[in-house]
Parts: structure tokens; C-alpha cells; sequence
């Protein structure tokens, strides 16, 4: 047995408010209590209802380490079960997306489940009479995740079957979906394509902390934003030509340390939170004609300004997404071990929208996010040289203290300078809670 | 004056040479100056714009790469990443001799390597060329990664 199973104790003295261990990066054994403990009692993203439009159309992704379907049931509901067969254990769809029609035929055996999962037909059944099969958990069909929440197109899910309510969970934070799905006249979004698809030799927790770590873009990015900066400059073009699109995206990235001070940092309970309260490197896009007139339609010219008027750069969803309200983003962190991590980059497309924005978008995702990006590269190589670096012994604790202040308190929203690494605190707060919430003695050990 | 298939054939060889041996200057100075390099996300994708791509980039852009690629403060290139072609003899699909536009496809295997990974893609290159001013340039370039939709480690140069 491990030092860390059942040890609640142990895993609370990971996070001291300032530092936290290099275990939580490095450690597998903390990798996989991650996914009974954390993965299972926090609401964690799965795809979008888009993805899965019709009846019996379903999508493959994983929750954690648990490979699952998210599919169209027949009553028009999304639902999320388990990609098992509960005879065998062979999975029942292996393509990432398609339709099954009505029901789930597993390929070995001829189980068939309907699209709730419940048990259907199987071939020769009666080879199952008095012997108590009725009784056993493969009779109930393929097993489908504790609960399910389908928030405004995006469909998370709660695998443990008791825990916190997906409203307690997301709290206000929801606001930054809100926003930007909003962002569509329709008040709807729509996944456009697949999703970029980038493996890390490092952990997820790197790549979800970097998303409110401020102070590395000028630093990290100089060689691709610096760099373009300076090429647009020597093209010398005369005062006032608008910025193509392609420096619009990138040149914010080299902003100076006041920039990312005062755009300030909320973070929410239970490991939420984001950059850009009050402005951010996606302020300062280019108008799209026609596209406020239509919101002004849909929306009322007060609000439609106040939707638009909202400029949120990072919002993270604890444990693994964050996505980019003005420029309908979502990138999800799926954990593969302690050192290893696929990052999805997804882009949706505003229902009534311009497609103009689609393209921004698009752009945006394969600049910075692709394997063939030249910011992306940067910040990969960072989180692997941490990977690497984290086995120095004699120095096992990370510092994340920038504005820290002793006995933080992460149970209500607060709003900070944007270069305070108290997201990043919060996170482990919330990590510390939802690892060790269902583990033995921790009632005792919180009184 | 006319272009031969021989001629078409070499310049594909000549451009792959170019990479592999870093000569950027003289592979960007092939470029029309409104070309695009496209490197899709999809199988059979048709549309660079509105879904991601790996790659759809602009003269500015491919600049931009190089540059990055020399550039003292690129952490992720110390030390640098080096590739290698190998390609099969290029089929020229289309001559316009008259417009003088021309269209390639080739088979490569692609490898890139940087410390101790090395990564190996299959390719399939199509390149639109334009005869201007008597020399052959790029006009467009699409590149086709056969296992696309897999999960990638860093592509930091150019295929
Ligand atoms: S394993 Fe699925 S039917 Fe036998
Ligand atoms: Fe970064």
C-alpha cells in the first residue's frame, strides 16, 4: 500500500497555503487517487450537446481515466454512461463519434443496450435461466455516470453517484459560460470540427495552473509575440494601418507586467476562477460589421454592450477545462499518468453569429494551441523542464506565494491583482477537498 | 519560355533539400508573396477558415517562424529541432503552359527529431506552382498528415 491511500491527512499536508509538494505533480500513486478520489466527486466536463445532435448519436471521450460515451438517448436527453460491456469489459464504441441508431450492440457477444444503457436482448438467453443472473450488475445494462448536467450545451458529469450539487460546484462562475454563449444572437453555440490534439510529458495540474499564471507570457512568449512585434515594425507600414488579424491575436502576448496587474484575477469556491476582470488580451479585437446590430436585435442594445462589454481572458473550470468566453474557446486537460497529459483544444461557432468570428477563432486555436504552434511550444517546455526538474531532491516544495496572504480563505468570490497566484492556491484547496472528501476518517479529521 | 516535368520534379527536391539543411532565406524567397501553406486537421478537410487547422499561414506568418526559429530567446529550439524528407518522385498532376501554373503531389515520410524523441509523420504534399518572371515559386502548398487526427508531441518545423 501506498502512503497516500486512505491517508487524508497525508494528502492535506501536500497544500501549505504558499507551496505545495512536488508529489502532486510527480507521484503516480497520487495520479491515480486523483481519479477514484477527485475525477469522481468534482463535475467534470465532457463534451458538447452539438456534438451529439440526433437521436443515437454519440461521442467517446474520458472522465479522468474512464473511457465514456456521451450519446443522444431516444427521449431527446443527453446521457453519459460508461464505455464497458458489462459482460466482458469490451468497449462498445471505439471511433470517437457516430450513430448507433437505437440501441448499443457490444461486437463480441451481441449484448444489446439501449441508448440509456439499459440491457436490451441477449443472444440465447435462456443459457441464463435459474442460474441468477437477474440478480447480478451486468443484468442492469452498461452503467452510466453518477449524474449528469447539461448547462446551457455543455454536458458535464458527476461519475460518484452521491456529492455536491452541480449549482453548489460551479457557483457564479457560471457566469463565463453564460458570457459566452450569450455572445451568440441565438443564444446558442455549435462545436465547430474536431479538436487539436496535443500530448504533454507532464502533469495536468501544469497545464491548468499556467492558465492564470501571468507573468510568463512576456517572458515565455518573447520569441513568437516579441518576434512579431518586431517584424511588423520593419515592414514599416504607414501610422494608423490596422493590425492583421494574425498580430491582433499574438501581440498581446508581450503586454508589459502592468497590463496583467491590472486586469485582475476572481476566483469562485471550490477551485474556480479567472483572469481578466476588467480587460484582457482579447479586448482589443477588431469590430465585425453587423455583428452588434444583430445582438442589439436579439438582446437590447443595454445588455447586448454589456455582453460584448465583458472581456474575460482565462476561465478556469476545476478540476481540468478552461475555456475563453470572447473567443468561444475550450480546452480540457484529460490526465493520462503523473507525467502525461493530452490537451483538446475545441472551438464553437455563435448560432447566427458572423462567421467572421468562426475564423478569429479558428486562427486563434491554431496559432497558439496547435502541435504546430509557435506559442504553444513555449509553454510545453516549460511544464516538461518542471517535470524533469521536480526530481532535484532536498527541494521538494513549489512555490506559488506571489501576493499571498496568511489564512486565505477560498469559500467566497474575491477579486485581486492580476498577478496574484491565488487561483492557483485555490486550486489546491479545492484539490485537497475533493481528493479526501470520500476517503476514510475525514469526517473525524475535519472536526 | 516552357518548364519541363523534369523541371517541376526538381524543384520539389530542391524545396525539401532546402528544409532539411535549414536554408529558410532561400526557401521563403520561393513564395509568392499571397500564398498559403495549409497543413489540415481533418481528413479530407475543405475548409481552412471557419475549423482549426494545424497550419494556415501567411508569407508574414512563415516569417514570422523563421525568425522565431533563430531567435536567442526561443527556449523551446536550445537545442534546435532538425528534419528530414524523404520523398517519393513527385507526380505533376497538372502543366497550364500557358498560364504557367503548374500542380504537384508527393509522397514523404517526414522526420523531426529534437534530443532524444524523434517523430516520424507520413505525408502528402501538394504544391501549386506559378512560373514568374522565369523562375518557378510556390504558389500555394497543402500538407496532409496521414495519422492527422492522433494526438501530436511538438511539430516545430516546417514539413
Ligand atoms: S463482451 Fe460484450 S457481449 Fe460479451
Ligand atoms: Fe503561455
Amino acid at each position: 500500500m501506498g502512503r497516500y491511500a486512505q491517508n487524508p491527512a497525508a494528502i492535506k499536508a501536500l497544500h501549505r497555503g504558499y507551496e505545495v509538494h512536488r508529489d502532486v505533480y510527480i507521484d503516480q500513486e497520487l495520479y491515480q487517487l486523483e481519479m477514484r478520489h477527485l475525477f469522481a466527486n468534482a463535475w467534470v466536463f465532457v463534451g458538447h450537446e452539438s456534438q451529439t445532435p440526433e437521436k443515437g448519436d454519440y461521442f467517446s471521450t474520458q472522465v479522468g481515466d474512464q473511457p465514456v460515451i456521451q450519446v443522444r438517448h431516444s427521449d431527446g436527453e443527453v446521457h453519459v454512461l460508461f464505455n464497458r460491456c458489462p459482460h466482458k469489459g469490451t468497449k462498445i464504441v471505439i471511433d470517437r463519434a457516430g450513430n448507433t441508431g437505437k440501441f448499443f450492440r457490444c461486437p463480441y457477444h451481441a449484448w444489446s443496450f439501449k441508448t440509456d444503457g439499459c440491457l436490451l436482448a441477449i443472444p440465447l438467453k435462456k443459457g441464463y435461466e435459474n442460474t441468477g443472473f437477474e440478480n447480478s450488475d451486468s443484468a442492469k445494462g452498461m452503467r452510466a455516470v453518477g449524474a449528469v448536467k447539461n448547462y446551457r450545451g455543455f454536458i458535464f458529469c458527476r461519475l460518484a453517484e452521491t456529492g455536491i450539487s452541480f449549482e453548489e460546484f460551479f457557483g457564479g462562475s457560471l457566469s463565463s459560460i453564460d458570457n459566452m454563449v450569450d455572445r451568440s444572437p441565438a443564444g446558442r453555440l455549435e462545436v465547430a470540427g474536431p479538436p487539436l490534439r496535443y500530448l504533454h510529458h507532464c502533469n495536468w495540474k501544469m497545464l491548468v495552473e499556467n492558465q492564470t499564471d501571468t507573468c510568463h507570457p512576456m517572458v515565455a512568449h518573447e520569441s513568437s509575440a516579441g518576434t512579431a512585434v518586431k517584424l511588423w515594425k520593419e515592414l514599416d507600414m504607414p501610422e494608423g494601418t490596422p493590425l492583421p488579424p494574425a498580430m491582433e491575436i499574438i501581440a498581446p502576448f508581450t503586454s508589459p507586467y502592468e497590463f496583467f496587474e491590472k486586469m485582475g484575477i476572481r476566483t469562485w469556491p471550490n477551485g474556480h476562477g479567472h483572469t481578466g476582470v476588467h480587460h484582457s488580451i482579447h479586448s482589443n479585437y477588431s469590430e465585425i460589421p453587423g455583428y452588434m446590430d444583430k445582438m442589439v436585435e436579439s438582446y437590447g442594445e443595454e445588455k447586448a454592450k454589456a455582453i460584448l462589454g465583458e472581456n474575460r481572458h482565462n476561465t478556469v473550470y476545476f478540476p481540468n477545462i478552461m475555456i475563453k468566453g470572447p473567443i468561444q474557446q475550450l480546452r480540457v486537460f484529460i490526465p493520462l499518468a503523473a507525467d502525461r497529459t493530452i490537451v483538446e483544444s475545441y472551438i464553437y461557432r455563435l448560432v447566427d453569429g458572423p462567421e467572421e468570428l468562426t475564423a478569429r477563432t479558428a486562427m486563434y486555436n491554431r496559432m497558439i494551441n496547435a502541435p504546430t504552434s509557435i506559442v504553444g511550444h513555449d509553454d510545453l517546455e516549460m511544464y516538461e523542464r518542471a517535470q524533469e526538474g521536480l526530481h532535484v531532491n532536498g527541494l521538494e516544495w513549489v512555490n506559488i506565494q506571489r501576493l499571498y496572504e496568511p489564512g486565505e480563505d477560498f469559500s467566497h468570490e474575491a477579486v485581486e491583482n492580476g498577478t496574484t497566484e491565488r487561483q492557483m492556491r485555490n486550486q489546491f484547496d479545492a484539490w485537497v477537498k475533493f481528493m479526501t472528501c470520500d476517503m476514510d476518517g475525514v469526517q473525524e479529521a475535519a472536526e | 519560355m516552357t518548364i519541363s516535368k523534369d523541371q517541376l520534379i526538381d524543384f520539389i527536391y530542391d524545396e525539401v533539400r532546402m528544409l532539411d539543411e535549414g536554408r529558410y532565406d532561400e526557401w521563403l524567397a520561393l513564395w509568392l508573396k499571397d500564398g498559403h501553406y495549409w497543413m489540415p486537421l481533418d481528413y479530407k478537410q475543405t475548409d481552412p477558415f471557419s475549423v482549426t487547422s494545424l497550419m494556415y499561414e501567411d508569407l508574414f506568418m512563415l516569417k514570422l517562424r523563421v525568425e522565431r526559429l533563430n531567435g536567442a530567446r526561443t527556449f523551446s529550439q536550445k537545442p534546435k529541432s532538425r528534419c528530414h524528407h524523404v520523398i517519393q518522385r513527385p507526380f505533376v498532376d497538372a502543366m497550364d503552359e500557358a498560364a504557367g501554373t503548374y500542380v504537384t503531389t508527393t509522397f514523404m515520410h517526414y522526420v523531426e527529431t529534437r534530443l532524444d524523441e524523434q517523430t516520424l509523420l507520413a505525408l502528402t504534399a501538394r504544391h501549386e506552382l506559378a512560373l514568374v518572371d522565369g523562375a518557378l515559386r510556390i504558389a500555394n502548398k497543402r500538407v496532409d498528415i496521414l495519422n492527422c487526427d492522433a494526438a501530436f508531441r511538438n511539430i516545430q518545423l516546417l514539413p
